[in-house]
């Protein structure tokens, strides 16, 4: 019998980081920016939170240590790396008008070099005397869960044994999708996304729409990299760690036709397929597990020519994605 | 109105009719400089070291010794390979971000070969096999997102995207079955005694023969996109598909055969690297130059001519900058940001290329011009 109750977990865990990730480019992409970018962003985010943690961490003895602090030093580095990423990414798509698909490569570049190279080199540039970035004592508030979590049996488990960025994703997600849906701010925003020179004769400002959605688009995605270092990965950075997650998450907003409550399930079950490969029974045949890797790219494919083939008007993404808006070019 | 004042924003852009070519790469060049200083504050600032010996020392890693010369020309060749078979793509308007992939397939299809081949056919006609694989897998890992883009419109970037992890993990697959030693968890240097399918050395360095087919590569796709049919149907197709139907191009085909192109050309950069230079295979071995490649052919604005330039450049920096890294003591990663920001200056000068800024203070005697 297939082990659920120790599948789900993990499968959630995994899932967490992709749907903080989806759910920031969800909105980066109702407003008409796709952000190739978000890899980098995501990466970005959690070595600041890391930064931030291992500064904090470091000057402060273990004892002393106050769990507010611990927790939001953190919270605002993450957020502000990620801030000044979108920022780069809209002042060269929105203000400077360059190519999305360029600008987004060279901003993953950078940021998975930016990411490296601090993960790297830190301690020592900070010529401090611990042997690796393990940020234990920080972790241990970001995994804290609900103490009668574990009373509750195959119930806790499934649903109370997560730190608390992953009920953060979830209302994150929740409420981008209300926010979309249901708010004049969300209905200008698509509108932006689906056809901008229409949205700036009805008075709507489409730069200050773009700015705006992908800056918090990407502080939203750096979250995803801050829970995958403190949370799944224990506070400890290692290099390329992080590795492909940001192209999932990418992926996932088409998969989940730009929904992002949707989403949440759909992440779920993309940080499943991620880790299937563990619980299938192979036996020793190493090579078995790599082919089962591929599934969530897979599936990905199938899901991306079975959108394209029922070409329902709701399921296309904004009409603009991926162009930039001059106002003096029709 | 207020006396007939108008106001006048600070600030306003407008298009530029055209540049000509000098001015514009006068302002890439700017840029370019702009970079390196912005690069060579960042460095000091971490290092403290002067800003002169961190360029000495990058102009060290390219071109120090002879041998790291040749190392940069056979990266700049490999690189150009890539950003040559992207380039067909970019220029349809289909962004085909799964150089990664077809590189892959083709290191894989040309290792296949000289691994199960090596005992059974003579060592040129074992190349020749070689290369028919590696182009016949690349071809086929670019025509596969292409026949969906073509058929029902499938998001061609993100098929693309993906399609990287399936080589991937393929290539991961394969590197299992045939480790040796076994344990190791990869591939050595395959036929290392006999030299099965390793290309021959032409000139007086390994890499030589490399450069030589990338440089007749380029010449190549040159004369293509410039001088025939299917160059002029991809031009149109990616002009405007509209326009395409209507003169009668098929696009659905001009889609396809051009990705099986573009495909093809990047197993052409997987059979040169498995079969020039490393002899063995690596799920790293394209070294995310299937990405850097999307970023020279647009730089270079899809000309394979000023390619040659921008892929030097890539190369040049990224090497240089991880000669920094190395000298100061860094982390390797540092290359990457420095090549991020030199990008993102690239990128950023495009817009005064293409725009021109009209300040206020200057306004008063071109406004009456301009009405």
């Amino acid at each position: 019998m297939f082990d659920f109750v120790s599948f789900i977990p993990r499968a959630v865990a995994q899932g967490v980081p992709l749907m903080l990730g989806s759910t920031g480019e969800t909105l980066t992409q109702k407003s008409g920016n796709l952000n190739l970018g978000l890899p980098g962003v995501m990466y970005v985010g959690a070595i600041c939170g890391v930064i931030g943690s291992f500064m904090y961490e470091t000057n402060t003895a273990a004892e002393s240590m106050n769990g507010f602090l611990a927790v939001s030093i953190p919270l605002i580095c993450c957020l502000a790396g990620s801030l000044l990423m979108g920022l780069l990414y809209c002042f060269l798509t929105v203000t400077l008008r360059a190519n999305q698909n360029v600008t987004g490569l060279a901003m993953t570049t950078f940021g998975v070099g930016f990411g490296n190279f601090f993960g790297g080199s830190l301690i020592k540039l900070t010529d401090s005397e611990v042997p690796s970035i393990a940020l234990s004592a920080t972790s241990g508030y970001f995994k804290a869960s609900l103490p009668f979590a574990g009373d509750l049996g195959w119930f806790g488990r499934i649903f109370l044994s997560y730190g608390m960025l992953a009920y953060v994703a979830v209302a994150i997600a929740l409420s981008c999708a209300f926010f979309l849906r249901r708010t004049r701010a969300g209905l200008n925003l698509r509108a932006v996304g689906e056809d901008p020179a229409t949205a700036d004769a009805a008075g709507i400002d489409v730069t200050r729409y773009k700015y705006k959605a992908t800056c918090i688009g990407c502080m939203i995605a750096g979250l995803g990299g801050l829970y995958y270092v403190m949370d799944y990965a224990s506070g400890v950075w290692s290099n390329d760690a992080f590795g492909d997650r940001g192209w999932l998450a990418i992926a996932l907003v088409i998969f989940t036709m730009w929904r992002p409550g949707v989403g949440i399930f759909a992440s779920i079950l993309f940080g499943g397929l991620y880790i299937l490969y563990l619980f299938i029974p192979t036996g020793m045949d190493l090579a078995v597990k790599e082919l089962y890797k591929m599934l969530p790219y897979l599936v990905t494919i199938a899901v991306l020519i079975i959108v394209s083939l029922r070409k329902s008007r709701e399921n296309e993404p904004p009409r603009h994605l991926g162009l930039a808006y001059f106002r003096e070019e029709r | 109105m207020n006396n007939g004042k108008v106001r006048v924003p600070l600030l306003h852009i407008s298009r530029r009719a055209a540049l000509p070519w000098y001015k514009a790469w006068g302002i890439r060049a700017a840029a370019i400089v702009l970079a390196l200083v912005v690069c060579g504050l960042i460095t000091t600032l971490l290092t403290g070291e002067d800003p002169i010996a961190l360029y000495l020392s990058m102009l060290d890693g390219a071109f120090g010794t002879s041998r790291r010369a040749w190392v940069l020309m056979q990266n700049v060749a490999i690189l150009l390979c890539v950003s040559l078979a992207v380039t067909p793509a970019f220029k349809m308007r289909f962004w085909n971000i799964g150089g990664e992939g077809q590189v892959l397939v083709g290191c894989l299809a040309t290792a296949a070969c000289m691994i199960t081949l090596d005992n059974v056919l003579p060592n040129w006609l074992l190349i020749i096999v070689m290369l028919a694989a590696s182009l016949i897998a690349g071809g086929l890992w670019g025509l596969i997102p292409a026949f969906f883009k073509a058929r029902w419109n499938t998001n061609e970037t993100l098929f693309t995207l993906m399609m990287n992890y399936v080589a991937i993990q393929l290539v991961a697959f394969f590197i299992i079955i045939w480790e040796s030693p076994a344990g190791s968890g990869k591939v050595g240097i395959i036929n290392q005694q006999s030299q099965m399918g390793w290309l021959p050395q032409v000139g007086p360095n390994r890499y030589m023969l490399n450069i030589l087919t990338v440089a007749l590569l380029t010449v190549a796709m040159y004369v293509y996109l410039k001088y025939s049919k299917h160059g002029y149907e991809i031009a149109v197709v990616g002009e405007s598909e509209r326009t395409a139907r209507y003169v009668g191009i098929k696009v659905e085909r001009v889609i396809m055969r051009t990705m099986i192109i573009s495909g093809a050309l990047c197993g052409i950069a997987g059979f040169l690297l498995v079969a020039g230079t490393d002899h063995t295979i690596t799920t790293t071995i394209s070294d995310n130059r299937g990405f850097t490649a999307v970023m020279v052919s647009w730089l270079a604005k899809f000309s394979p001519v000023f390619m040659v330039f921008t892929s030097f450049l890539i190369e040049f920096l990224g090497r240089g900058a991880s000669e920094i890294a190395t000298d100061f003591g860094l982390n390797e990663a540092f290359g990457d940001i420095l090549t991020g920001v030199i990008l993102f200056f690239i990128i950023g000068c495009e817009f005064f290329i293409t725009y021109k800024l009209h300040f206020r203070g200057f306004k008063t005697r071109g406004a009456a011009e301009n009405v």
